[in-house]
């Protein structure tokens, strides 16, 4: 080192840029597995789990500016379309169809995962059998009573036992931050698949993209199958 | 370019060029900010919603945010400048060390610290570190095509720990600058009092030669002290026996930054 170099220092700041940079690269190849760990380890510090990243909550999704709130007492899901007796239901109605429990993880597409969330609802199979579907209807196409968000299934989809229209969460009734009094469970995709504030259910003769597809993501949104994901599935 | 202003002597601390980069970049680091806890934090989310616009917000002014520190280097009074915020001369651990690093004694600091302080020093090699980082990650993030999931979870989760950090640095970062107005002052006008310069950062502000050596070694950054106007009379220690003028500005850029 020269007398100079000497006089002005090291570059003490270079290395903390590189030294960042290489813990960065680090975090990211090994990020997936400490973030469980991480999950796990802050799971029993309750809320402020809401404001430490990784901490095993849900992450609170809108894609419009306020949402209005619907009572239990009032709300009411639509069922129209391709449909032999268009029908809304009411949560009294909901409620005396046969309730289907799953214990599933809910899966966002952009990486976080809450596991074992307890959804209790309605199977969808049974309301659509209820409203009697069409012989015309080949989709099903489910609207937000945010005004905004959107989403579809196939005939097909939508037949499976494990999409609900669910009423409770971990036991209780679906707040609404969480898309209460009723939202979609389509438990083996990810979750911008599960419409909140579920209002209305409409019986098409195609698939329609929904908010989040016309926005890229895959119409088809099976957990470890599609966006490029290989997650274990639900 | 600079206007002089014969009568003030104030010190030239930061020309046009380098306020503009810190501001523009201050300004997009705290719509990013703002954005990130909107998206992230869920009670703020539910207030305000509207995802896909303040993603949309976030993701432009997160890659716009290294475009003033790269145009900047088109200044060669930034260039100078990254030179000396990444030096560190013993003196600036001394800083980090002591206690009373910003004890004043005989009317100035007990370290002869330079333009930037250890502290600024360590805040802006972070603030770079952390700017790439965020850049790489949120890259992968914005644009996940090509990325297996681990890496796209890896993403999110240096994302997620740094913005914390980045938050916590820049809060810091506020605070010494809210809590001292005269620093306040360099940054918005360029200028500051030769007399608050000798007290913080009297190898800056003092010819070389006559600052005491405090920190063991030579002092030699007192050269590269510009005092703006002739016959500066406000604080007589720092007063160039010279009688500098504006005119001596980009010989002061041009000079290796050494300990100032």
């Amino acid at each position: 080192m020269s007398e100079d170099e000497r006089a002005e220092g090291s570059p003490v700041g270079r290395r903390v840029v590189l030294g960042m940079l290489g813990l960065g690269v680090a975090g990211v190849a090994v990020g997936a597995s400490v973030q469980d760990k991480v999950s796990r380890a802050l799971a029993p510090v309750g809320p402020i789990g809401d404001v430490l990243p990784a901490a095993g909550g849900f992450r609170y999704y809108s894609v419009t500016s306020g949402v209005k709130r619907h009572g239990a007492a009032t709300h009411r899901v639509t069922v129209s379309g391709l449909v032999d007796k268009p029908q809304s239901f009411g949560m009294a109605d909901l409620a005396h169809f046969p309730q289907t429990v799953l214990d599933r993880d809910f899966q966002c597409v952009t990486g976080w995962r809450v596991p074992d969330v307890r959804w209790v609802g309605v199977a969808l199979p049974d309301l659509l059998d209820a409203v009697g579907v069409s012989a015309q209807a080949r989709a099903v196409r489910f609207t937000s009573f945010d005004g905004v968000y959107t989403e579809s299934l196939t005939l097909e989809q939508a037949r499976r036992r494990d999409v609900l229209v669910a009423t409770q969460m971990d036991g209780k009734p679906v707040t609404h931050d969480h898309g209460g009094p009723t939202r979609l469970y389509v438990a083996p995709m990810y979750g911008y698949k599960s419409l909140k504030w579920l209002g209305g259910i409409e019986l098409t003769d195609r698939v329609k993209p929904g908010y989040w597809e016309e926005l890229g993501y895959d119409v088809d949104a099976w957990v470890g199958r599609s966006n490029g994901r290989s997650d274990a599935p639900t | 370019m600079r206007r002089p202003e014969p009568s003030s002597g104030r010190l030239v601390r930061f020309t046009r060029a380098e306020r503009s980069i810190h501001q523009v970049t201050a300004l997009l680091m705290l719509v990013c900010l703002l954005t990130a806890a909107l998206l992230y934090l869920p009670p703020l989310s539910a207030l305000v919603g509207r995802r896909e616009m303040v993603r949309t917000v976030h993701v432009w002014c997160g890659f716009a945010l290294p475009a003033p520190i790269v145009l900047g280097l088109l200044s060669r009074a930034f260039r100078a400048d990254l030179r000396r915020l990444n030096r560190f001369v013993p003196a600036d651990w001394q800083w980090l060390r002591r206690g009373d690093r910003r004890a004043v004694r005989d009317g100035r600091g007990v370290l002869p610290v330079g333009k930037f302080n250890a502290g600024q020093k360590l805040n802006a090699a972070f603030t770079a570190g952390a700017i790439l980082v965020m850049l790489g990650t949120g890259e992968i993030m914005t644009f996940p095509g090509p990325w297996g999931d681990r890496w796209r979870t890896g993403s999110t989760f240096v994302h997620d720990w740094l913005f914390l950090a980045v938050l916590a640095v820049t809060a810091g970062h506020l605070w010494e600058a809210l809590r001292d107005r005269e620093a306040l002052t360099g940054m918005l006008t360029g200028r500051v009092d030769p007399g608050w310069a000798a007290r913080h950062h009297a190898s800056w502000a003092v010819p070389a030669g006559r600052t005491p050596d405090a920190g063991g070694r030579p002092a030699a950054g007192g050269a590269n002290a510009q005092v703006d106007g002739a016959g500066a009379q406000a604080g007589e220690a720092t007063a160039d026996p010279r009688g500098t003028s504006g005119e001596r500005g980009p010989d002061f850029a041009k000079r290796p930054p050494g300990m100032s």
